[in-house]
C-alpha cells in the first residue's frame, strides 16, 4: 500500500483524479469509506472522477453508464474497470497498486 | 381460452392490428376457442411506423403483445409459413407444414400497397411504405442524405414525407389531385395544410402526374408529364392500398373490391369470416383503424355466442398529425346541395375549423391546427346529432369553462382508435381504487394508448371526477428513489423546511438517490426556495460543478456571456489573448452569437475565467442560455424596433437562472424575423406600435413554430411578459421538459391565462418569486477565490 493523496483533499460524493506514474485513478469518499478505480470508462474513455456518485455506483459524465465501485462492473457493456483496495492512515489515503 | 376443455378450433389468417384486436376481445369475453394465428410477422402497431421513421419511437415499442401474453391465453401463433390454400367446404387451411383443420376461420389478411404501372417502378431505391422492413430500408437510405420524392399526397404519403424530412432528406411530394388528402379535406383545409407543410420545408407539387422513373443501377430522377425532372435518391410510392383477397378468391368466396361480408362479418362460405382492410361491407372497404376495430369487436361478440352483434356502416373520421399539424376530418367535408357550412378560419394561426350540416345535423367535420372541438364534433358526427350553435361547437370565442368531455353523452366514443366510450373511462375512474392518471386509464381501458389525441378529454374526465388537475396528467413519482409525485413533494419540502438534496432524500426518499433524481432535486429545490436553498455540488452534474461543458475527450468548453451577441474590440481582444495564452485548440462562433473556446483542461478553468473577466454564459447548464438578436432599428433600414437593445436587456434580466431544460431566446427587429425567434423557447418580434411575444418554438430534434403569447406596447412590458413566461415554466415544468413540450402539454390558453393574462395578484406573486430567484442567482465565474482547487486539479503521487 502506498499513500497517494491526503484525505482532506477529498470531498464527500465528489471524485478526485490521482495520477500515479502512467495510471489515472479516480478516488471517491463514499458513505462507507474510500474507493478507488481506474479513471477511464471502458465505454468511451469518460473521466469517471467527474461522475455522479450514488451509493456504490458512479455514473460516467459522458453517457451515464454506471460503474460499480465495489466490483468494477460497468453497466450495459460487460466490461470492468480495475478496483484498487484502499485504506486511510494518518490522514493519508493508501492504495494497493 | 379453451384450456379447461377441448374447445372448438378457430383459425385466424393474418396477424396485424385488427387480428390482434379480435384476440384481445376474445380473451376479454373468455370465449371458448382454441385459437391458432397464421401470420407473416409478429403483430405490431402499423400506425406507429411513421413515428419510427421520424425517430419519435423505437421499432421495438410497436409490438402489440409479447410472447408471454399468447402463452398465457393458450393462443398458438404460426409465423413464417404462409397459408397457401383455404378449403372452405372441408374446413381446412394448408401451409408449408401441412393441413390444419378448423371449425371456424377468420380472414384478416389486410392489404398491400398498390403500385400504379409507372415505367421504372421496379428500379432500386423505389419502394412502398407498409412494413417494418420498409421503414428499416428507408432509414438506411435516408442516412446517406440526398433527395426523396414521395408519390402520393394522401395520409400515408405525407407521413412518409414527414419522416424522411425529419431524417434530413430533401423531400418533394407529388400528388395527382389539386389538393392534398382530397378524400378527407375540402379545398380550404387542403390549402392550409399545404402551406403548413411548405413552411416546414416540404416541397409540394400539385397536380403532378408521373410519366416515368428514371435511373440506371438505381433511381436517379422522377419525370413528370409536363417534362419537369426531379432528381431523386429515393422514391416512395404511396398511391393507396389494395385488399389482399387472393386466398379467398381461390377458395371460391364472393369477392368484390374486398372479401364480401354481411353485418355479422360472415363471408359467402359458412363459418368463414373476414375483417379488416381485406373485407368489404355494404360496398365499402375501410382503411382506417377505428371502424376495423369495431368489426373486430362485433365478430368477437358473434364468436362468443352473441348472435345479435351487428356491424353497421360507419361515418369514418381520421385524426393525424403531420409534422406538427393537427388534423381531424370525418364525414363529407365538402358541402353538397342542401347542406350548409359553418366555418372558422385564421390563416395567420394556421387554424381552419368547419362543420357541414344537413338540416342542423352534423354530416361532416374538418379541423386543422386546433383540435379543441374534436371530441364533441366527432361525437355529434357519429350520432348525426343536431347542433343549434355550430360556431359555439367550433369554439368561437370559447372561454375556459367546463373541463373537456364534461358535456359528452355517456355513450360517446372518446378514443376513436380503440373504441372506448366516455362511460367506460368514467367507470375506470370512479370504481374503488380507480384510475388517478392518464397512464392508468390507458392501462385499464386502452384509451389514449394509440394516437393519444383523446388525452385532453381523458384529463377532463379525471378532473370532472375530482382528481385534481395537478395530479391528473403525469402523477408519476419523481423517481423510484423518491416515491412522491412532484406537487406532493413540493408541499412536503416547503412544509418541512428541507433545503438540500441530502435532507430531502434522507427524510422522504431512500437516502442515496441516483444520478437521475439528484440533479432533478437540485433544480427543484433551487426554484421552490427561489435560490435560498442549500447547494450540494455532489448532486450536480460535473458541468455544474466546474461551470464548463464536458467534451468527449474529458476537456471542457468555455463560453463567456456576450449579451444579445453584442461585443466590443476590447472584449474580443481579451478572448483572443486567453485563447493564445492557454493554447485553446478550437475557437468557434456559436449558433447563439457568442464565442466558444473548446478543448480547455479542467485545471485551467479558474484562471481563464479570471483572465476573461466576463460573466459565465451558462452554455454547460440547464439554464437561460442566449438571446439572439438582429441589428434592428439602430442600423437596419427595415428595422421597426431596437432589437439589440432589448436583447441585451432581456439577457441581463434572465441570466444566471437555472431552468428545467435549456432556454434559448431571440429578439427580431421586424417581422422579417432575421433572429429566427419563432423557433426559440421565448421570442420577441418588433411590430409597428409594439412587440409580439412568442413561446415554445423549437428547431432541434423537434421543429415547432412558436405560439403567439401576447402583443405588448413597450419594451418594458415585453421584458415583463418574458419574465412571467420563464418563471411560470421554471415553476411548473418537469425537470428536463423543454418549453416546447411543456406549453403544448398545459395548452397555450392555460399558459397565457397564467402569465400574460394573469390577474394582478397572481402576476405580482409570480414576478416577486422571479425577482427573488434572480437576486439569488450569481455568476459562478466570479466566485474564483472561493473555488476548491482540488475540484479542478488532479493530484500526483
Amino acid at each position: 500500500m502506498r499513500p497517494v493523496v491526503a484525505l482532506s483533499a477529498l470531498r464527500p460524493g465528489e471524485g478526485r483524479l490521482v495520477v500515479v506514474g502512467e495510471r489515472q485513478i479516480a478516488v471517491f469518499l463514499t458513505a462507507t469509506g474510500v474507493r478507488a478505480i481506474d479513471a477511464r470508462c471502458p465505454h468511451a474513455g469518460g473521466p469517471l472522477e467527474d461522475g455522479m456518485l450514488s451509493g456504490r455506483h458512479v455514473a460516467c459524465p459522458l453517457h451515464l453508464r454506471r460503474v460499480d465501485l465495489e466490483t468494477g462492473e460497468v453497466e450495459d457493456c460487460g466490461e470492468r474497470v480495475t478496483c484498487y483496495p484502499a485504506a486511510v492512515e494518518a490522514g493519508q489515503v493508501l492504495l494497493d497498486l | 381460452m379453451g384450456t379447461t376443455r377441448r374447445g372448438r378450433r378457430l383459425a385466424i389468417v393474418g396477424n396485424g392490428m385488427v387480428a390482434t384486436s379480435l384476440l384481445r376481445r376474445l380473451v376479454a369475453l373468455r370465449a371458448d376457442w382454441e385459437v391458432t394465428v397464421f401470420g407473416d410477422e409478429p403483430a405490431y402497431d402499423r400506425i406507429g411506423l411513421s413515428k419510427v421513421l421520424a425517430g419519435e419511437c423505437e421499432a421495438g415499442a410497436l409490438r402489440l403483445e409479447d410472447d408471454d401474453w399468447y402463452r398465457r391465453h393458450g393462443i398458438v401463433v404460426r409465423t413464417g409459413g404462409r397459408v397457401a390454400a383455404l378449403d372452405a367446404g372441408g374446413r381446412v387451411l394448408r401451409d408449408g407444414d401441412g393441413a390444419h383443420a378448423f371449425d371456424a376461420c377468420v380472414l384478416a389478411t389486410g392489404s398491400r400497397p398498390s403500385v400504379p404501372p409507372i415505367p421504372g417502378a421496379g428500379l432500386e431505391r423505389v419502394m412502398t411504405f407498409r412494413t417494418l422492413d420498409d421503414v428499416q430500408t428507408m432509414l438506411g437510405l435516408a442516412a446517406r442524405g440526398g433527395r426523396a420524392v414521395v408519390i402520393g399526397g394522401g395520409l400515408l404519403g405525407l407521413e412518409a414525407a414527414r419522416g424522411l424530412l425529419a431524417r434530413g432528406m430533401g423531400v418533394t411530394v407529388l400528388h395527382l389531385m389539386d389538393r392534398l388528402m382530397e378524400r378527407q379535406l375540402d379545398g380550404g383545409a387542403g390549402e392550409l395544410l399545404r402551406n403548413e407543410l411548405e413552411r416546414m420545408g416540404l416541397d409540394v407539387l400539385l397536380p403532378a402526374t408521373t410519366r416515368r422513373i428514371d435511373g440506371d443501377d438505381r433511381v436517379r430522377a422522377v419525370e413528370l408529364v409536363d417534362g419537369t425532372r426531379l432528381p431523386a435518391d429515393l422514391v416512395v410510392i404511396c398511391a393507396g392500398i389494395a385488399p389482399r383477397t387472393e386466398l379467398a378468391a381461390a377458395a371460391g368466396l364472393e369477392v368484390g373490391r374486398g372479401i364480401v361480408v354481411d353485418d355479422g362479418l360472415a363471408t359467402s362460405a359458412p363459418d368463414v369470416y373476414a375483417i379488416g382492410e381485406c373485407a368489404e361491407h355494404a360496398g365499402t372497404v375501410y382503411g382506417l383503424v377505428a371502424p376495423l376495430y369495431q368489426q373486430a369487436a362485433v365478430l368477437a361478440g358473434r364468436l362468443a355466442g352473441d348472435g345479435a352483434a351487428r356491424f353497421v356502416a360507419q361515418v369514418v373520421s381520421t385524426r393525424l398529425k403531420v409534422a406538427g399539424v393537427d388534423l381531424f376530418a370525418g364525414g363529407r367535408t365538402t358541402a353538397e346541395r342542401g347542406d350548409h357550412e359553418v366555418l372558422l378560419r385564421d390563416d395567420g394561426q394556421g387554424v381552419y375549423k368547419k362543420l357541414v350540416l344537413r338540416e342542423d345535423a352534423v354530416v361532416g367535420v374538418a379541423l386543422l391546427g386546433d383540435l379543441g372541438p374534436m371530441a364533441a364534433a366527432a361525437d355529434a358526427l357519429a350520432r348525426g346529432a343536431r347542433v343549434e350553435d355550430g360556431l359555439a361547437l367550433l369554439g368561437a370565442g370559447a372561454a375556459a369553462g367546463a373541463p373537456a368531455g364534461a358535456d359528452l353523452p355517456d355513450e360517446a366514443i372518446v378514443c376513436g382508435c380503440n373504441g372506448v366510450t366516455k362511460a367506460e373511462i368514467v367507470a375506470a375512474i370512479e370504481r374503488p381504487d380507480g384510475c388517478r392518471g392518464r397512464a392508468c386509464v390507458g392501462a385499464c381501458t386502452r384509451a389514449t394508448t394509440s394516437c393519444g389525441s383523446c388525452g385532453p378529454v381523458v384529463d377532463g374526465l379525471l378532473l370532472a371526477a375530482g382528481v385534481s388537475a395537478e395530479a391528473a396528467p403525469p402523477a408519476k413519482p419523481v423517481c423510484a428513489c423518491l416515491p412522491l409525485e412532484r406537487a406532493a413533494l413540493r408541499e412536503q419540502v416547503l412544509e418541512l423546511g428541507l433545503r438540500s438534496v441530502s435532507e430531502v432524500l434522507g427524510r422522504l426518499g431512500d437516502g442515496a438517490g441516483c444520478h437521475r433524481c439528484r440533479p432533478a432535486l437540485s433544480y427543484y429545490l433551487d426554484v421552490w426556495w427561489c435560490g435560498e436553498h442549500r447547494e450540494e455540488t455532489a448532486s450536480r452534474h460535473v458541468n455544474d460543478r466546474v461551470h464548463g461543458n464536458i467534451q468527449r475527450d474529458g476537456t471542457f468548453s468555455v463560453v463567456p456571456r456576450i449579451r444579445g451577441g453584442v461585443t466590443s474590440p476590447a472584449e474580443l481582444r481579451r478572448i483572443a489573448d486567453v485563447a493564445e495564452k492557454y493554447g485553446v485548440p478550437t475557437v468557434k462562433i456559436t449558433g447563439g452569437q457568442r464565442v466558444d473556446l473548446l478543448g480547455v483542461a479542467k485545471r485551467d478553468l479558474p484562471a481563464i475565467w479570471a483572465d476573461l473577466g466576463m460573466p459565465s454564459g451558462f452554455a454547460y447548464s440547464k439554464a437561460v442560455r442566449t438571446v439572439k438578436s438582429c441589428v434592428g432599428s439602430e442600423w437596419c433600414r427595415f428595422g421597426v424596433g431596437d432589437s439589440t437593445d432589448l436583447a441585451v436587456r432581456l439577457e441581463a434580466l434572465l441570466e444566471g437562472l437555472y431552468t428545467p431544460h435549456k432556454v434559448k431566446l431571440g429578439v427580431s427587429g421586424c417581422p422579417r424575423n432575421c433572429a429566427e425567434v419563432t423557433v426559440k423557447d421565448v421570442g420577441v418580434v418588433a411590430v409597428s406600435g409594439g412587440w409580439e411575444i412568442y413561446v415554445a418554438g423549437a428547431a432541434g430534434m423537434t421543429v415547432r413554430r412558436a405560439d403567439l403569447l401576447c402583443t405588448v406596447g413597450t419594451a418594458e412590458e415585453a421584458l415583463e411578459a418574458c419574465a412571467l413566461a420563464v418563471q411560470y415554466y421554471r415553476e411548473n415544468a418537469d425537470y428536463l421538459e423543454r418549453f416546447y413540450h411543456f406549453v403544448p402539454r398545459v395548452g397555450i390558453e392555460a399558459f397565457r391565462a397564467a402569465t400574460a393574462e394573469a390577474g394582478s395578484e397572481a402576476r405580482q406573486a409570480l414576478l416577486e418569486r422571479f425577482r427573488r430567484s434572480r437576486a439569488n442567482a450569481g455568476d459562478p465565474w466570479r466566485g474564483v477565490p472561493d473555488v476548491d482547487p482540488g475540484r479542478f486539479a488532479e493530484s500526483t503521487a
